[in-house]
């Protein structure tokens, strides 16, 4: 089923598509590097898995080389290092408050992570793994049920009063716990499909009017070109404001379920 | 009508979400800029919610096209 899904995306790509245009979809396909499979399910090494392992270990000779010298006088590359966590570190204790910096690693990690996959994915002819939705989906997931679980540690039972809105007639009440629930249970969807919307959104229109480049020719293609200048530097702003909203939305998810305020 | 043609119509009209998406941009940023004209010394402090506001308000659009790509490939 595995190999049919493949074959059938495989097919699909090759610059046959109407036109004689590349198809923009095919910078997405996920090949097997390494095929393996684990009692029955495809647990192949993936040019995905690749760019997580790249990114990862990016981050972590990065700040391990950068703070190595933990200079009291910064140089250039431990400032970039001290800057990233000061960001993070003010966004957290500003979002959640200073009983919150015990969840900042998590939330640095977080962010770090998909920015580099984001910034990874702008380098040509590499991989965007943030813009596949079962990746961004895993992570809100994950986040989701952490926070949820969080929630329900430090209130207990009361956690479910989130639901239920302060100052409000109770013959709404039925109808805005209804609303409340659905509107949290939302959350990891809206979270995971806003980052990996924009990622694949903008990924396609470069590869679009990548080809429109070549199609247009050495007389026609300068327009094109211009553009893609301009739209490559909004990209890598949207690459890192994505990761930034994604951390800032963990946090105040976090701040929900710790101080429940804004009920 | 051809379903196939239909398939097409429905993912032009969930490109209607940008209409939403572009009004929303416009607000947040008009606003802001209305706002940091008045008080420019309280501008950089909202600068944050500034990003924040379009991403969300940028990422509904984004729904839409979504939902087109859905119309389109999985049915």
């Amino acid at each position: 089923m595995i190999d049919a899904a493949y074959a059938a995306e495989g097919a699909g790509h090759g610059g046959g598509a109407a036109g004689g245009l590349p198809n923009p979809m095919h910078q997405f396909e996920i090949k097997r590097l390494i095929p393996f499979e684990l009692f029955g399910f495809d647990a192949s090494f993936t040019n995905s898995a690749l760019f997580m392992l790249i990114a990862a270990t990016l981050i972590t000779l990065f700040t391990v080389y950068a703070m190595h010298s933990r200079a009291l006088v910064p140089s250039r590359l431990q400032s970039v290092a001290e800057l990233s966590y000061q960001f993070i570190a003010n966004m957290v204790r500003d979002n959640v408050g200073t009983d919150g910096m015990k969840y900042f690693p998590f939330v640095f990690t977080l962010f770090m992570f998909v920015l580099t996959l984001n910034m990874l994915g702008m380098v040509p002819y590499s991989f965007t793994v943030t813009s596949h939705i079962i990746v961004t989906f895993a992570l809100a997931a994950f986040i989701f049920l952490g926070v949820t679980l969080i929630g329900f540690w430090k209130h207990g039972a009361k956690f479910l009063k989130f639901f239920v809105p302060e100052g409000v007639p109770i013959v709404m009440l039925p109808l805005l716990v209804v609303i409340e629930v659905i509107s949290y249970l939302t959350r990891p969807l809206s979270l995971s499909v806003r980052l990996f919307a924009n990622m694949m959104a903008g990924h396609t229109m470069l590869k679009v009017f990548g080809a429109f480049v070549v199609a247009l020719g050495f007389l026609g293609g300068w327009a094109p070109l211009a553009f893609m200048v301009a739209f490559t530097g909004l990209e890598i702003l949207v690459a890192f404001l994505q990761a930034y909203v994604f951390a800032i939305l963990t946090c105040i998810y976090l701040n929900d379920a710790l101080h429940m305020h804004h009920h | 009508m051809d379903p196939s043609a239909a398939k097409l119509i429905g993912a032009g009209l969930a490109s209607i979400a940008l209409v939403g998406a572009g009004i929303g941009i416009g607000t947040i940023f008009g606003n802001y800029l209305q706002g940091a004209l008045r008080n420019p010394s309280a501008a950089p402090s909202q600068f944050a919610n500034l990003l924040l506001g379009f991403a969300l308000a940028e990422a509904t659009g984004l729904f839409g096209l979504v939902v087109a790509l859905i119309i389109l490939f999985v049915f």
